[in-house]
């Protein structure tokens, strides 16, 4: 938006009576050139801070890759992420295991985080009495404010004990056996290892998928709801034919961001998940993820390609998050062309 | 739905308690059951852990954890090195943080309506607000603590101004546009410039918001390690020196949790409690804050 356009002839005005005149035209021509000044300051001063942040992104991306460079080049891309050795004494670094355990405490934790994100996104918009809406939202969204490292300690101290002691010993017994995946379950109960991490990574992603579901449901046109309910459906029919499909495409989003969070999240699996280079075929063994195996050994890697092994691993991190963030917020984004909110 | 009742008509009986009605009935049943039972099982994990703190927090929780700086192993100490870096720190990282995205977040909600640039700036904050802190981690390494040579407190200050940048620069967007149009206009009526418009009404009347937002961030950015694990280190002593590595709670917790010395997990527990305690004070208090906001 430009100074009034009025302002522009007086201040010619101003000028041809050559300031002699004790009317204030030419001071008004002078704060009107000032204002403008400052107004071209302060878009281009914000423009500035707007593009920083933009270019953050791009300078990450940017560090990671020249940090990766010389792990790259000496094993290749497709060498580094097929390799499952990692010896700092030979040199010999492979992306595999790491890889490996990053995608596989995420799946378990969406396997465990979707059902229940959904099942409480549906009891706050469906079945919840008002008055207990707002407590019960907040709860749930306060395990999104505990911190990482307090899900790690209590991981580690709480949950990784009973489950060693009570869970493990018994899914052994009862599935160990079965053909196929009877070998994710077999080994000693230690309560560390990928189950562990993908159980607690469950909870934290929970306040992050059942928010975004709990605001796609109640963005389902009411009328929709209650000509479904007219005809006889019961709650659950009603969820199941009418909420579900018409949300699919935020409730799509609201997984992708889960699987984000998931994916990336350090310190929680960084205390139960273990810290060894292995490949185990079992889940209640110790492996590792690319963000723990970072965690524990960034700050003591010595010698240039150590380090660049290291980076090389976060810049795949940071591609395999940056896709599926990105699939989430164009998902979301639809979502919300879709219902005509500017976004 | 009513119940069949004794003199309905025979058709009435009939269709209530024909099996395709029950069993419609059923499993509307169980699926609500298996609803109210996930919502169980979050609040269950939310009141477990919040426990667990508070018993093995308080238990730890000694006035010598603020008198005293971190113990080598086997013998008493406290925490105080920690919190004070984690403070310093935390302040420095928001000084810095919140002004950036406060005027980022300017320009997005004020200039940047439907051009491409802005569209993709927002897609690239929303993208930074979940990324992994880890990362932001390497990155402060590669361009602050690989070039000057030594983690620092600047460092860590840096990766914690970074974390805070986007929620502020949402934040602050959200708020904004959520200034009704009508005031402007009138501002602008009246002769107001751009800015003025901005910087004294907009900001105004978005003040509430813009500082919920600056509070989320200080929540969020005091319970962060991962990025602090190689910026800023750790230091056993009591330091406030920011060119040098300097203690933090996370990461003394980490440290600390992970060694088998009992008196050292001790500590770790009482700095849990205290990081946590804050942070949660600070959620209520932003969203207190933020009520005055859609009030007023």
């Amino acid at each position: 938006m430009s100074a009034p356009p009025s302002i522009a002839p007086a201040a010619s005005a101003g000028r041809a009576a050559g300031g002699a005149s004790p009317f204030p035209q030419g001071h008004v021509a002078a704060r009107a050139r000032g204002q403008r000044l400052a107004d071209r300051l302060f878009q281009g001063g914000t423009l500035f801070f707007a593009f920083l942040v933009f270019s953050l992104l791009a300078a990450i991306l940017l560090s990671l890759y020249l940090g990766s460079r010389p792990a790259l080049d000496r094993f290749g891309f497709l060498g580094f992420v097929r390799s499952r050795e990692w010896n700092p004494v030979t040199q010999q670094f492979g992306g595999l295991v790491q890889i490996y355990g990053t995608l596989v405490t995420s799946a378990i934790a969406m396997l465990f985080g979707i059902p229940i994100s959904f099942g409480i996104a549906l009891f706050v918009t469906e079945l919840c009495p008002r008055w207990l809406k707002r407590p019960l939202s907040t709860a749930i969204e306060l395990l999104a404010a505990i911190p990482s490292i307090i899900y790690g300690m209590w991981g580690l101290f709480v949950l990784a004990p009973l489950l060693a002691d009570h869970v493990q010993p018994w899914v052994t017994d009862h599935l160990g056996g079965w053909p196929l995946v009877g070998g994710l379950f077999q080994g000693p109960p230690l309560g560390i290892g990928m189950f562990t991490a993908g159980l607690i990574l469950a909870i934290m992603v929970i306040p992050f998928i059942s928010a975004v579901m709990r605001d796609v449901f109640e963005a389902v046109p009411a009328i929709l709801k209650e000509s479904t309910y007219a005809v006889g459906a019961t709650t659950w029919e009603v969820v199941s034919h009418i909420v579900l499909p018409y949300a699919r495409v935020g409730v799509a989003g609201g997984i992708m961001l889960g699987l984000g969070r998931a994916l990336g999240e350090t310190m929680a699996v960084t205390f139960v998940i273990g810290n060894a280079h292995e490949l185990n075929t079992s889940l209640f063994l110790p492996g590792n993820t690319i963000s723990s195996n970072l965690a524990n050994e960034f700050a003591e890697a010595v010698g240039g390609l150590y380090t660049s092994s290291l980076i090389a691993l976060g810049l795949i991190l940071f591609i395999i998050t940056f896709i599926v963030l990105a699939f989430s917020k164009l998902l979301l984004l639809r979502l919300q062309r879709m219902e005509g909110r500017p976004s | 739905m009513p119940p069949p009742a004794a003199g309905h008509s025979a058709a009435y009986t009939e269709v209530y308690s024909s099996a395709l009605y029950r069993r419609r009935r059923w499993t509307n049943r169980v699926a609500l059951t298996l609803s109210v039972a996930t919502m169980a099982i979050g609040l269950v994990f939310l009141a477990w852990i919040l426990t667990t703190l508070a018993v093995r927090g308080l238990v730890a929780l000694r006035p010598v954890v603020f008198l005293q700086s971190t113990p080598p192993p086997g013998s008493a100490g406290g925490l105080i090195n920690a919190i004070a870096g984690s403070l310093l720190m935390t302040a420095v990282g928001i000084l810095v943080g919140a002004p950036v995205g406060i005027l980022a977040g300017t320009w997005l909600a004020e200039f940047g309506k439907g051009n491409w640039f802005a569209e993709t700036a927002r897609f690239v904050n929303d993208i930074l607000l979940s990324a992994p802190s880890i990362i932001i981690g390497l990155f402060v390494y590669a361009v602050m603590v690989a070039r000057m040579g030594h983690f620092s407190g600047w460092a860590g200050a840096m990766a914690l101004a970074i974390i805070a940048i986007p929620i502020v620069v949402r934040t602050t967007e959200d708020m904004l546009r959520l200034v009704p149009v009508s005031l402007r206009e009138a501002a602008a009526a009246l002769g107001a410039s751009r800015w003025k418009v901005v910087v004294l009404i907009a900001f105004r009347s978005a003040r509430s918001g813009i500082l919920t937002g600056v509070l989320l961030a200080v929540a969020r950015v005091s319970g962060e390690t991962a990025p602090l694990l190689f910026t800023a280190l750790n230091n056993q002593f009591w330091s406030a020196n920011m060119n040098a590595p300097i203690a933090n709670l996370p990461v003394v917790i980490f440290q600390f949790a992970m060694s088998p010395y009992a008196d050292w997990v001790k500590l770790a527990w009482a700095g849990s409690l205290l990081i946590t305690l804050s942070v949660l004070v600070l959620n209520v208090v932003a969203r207190i804050v933020f009520r005055q906001q859609k009030a007023g």
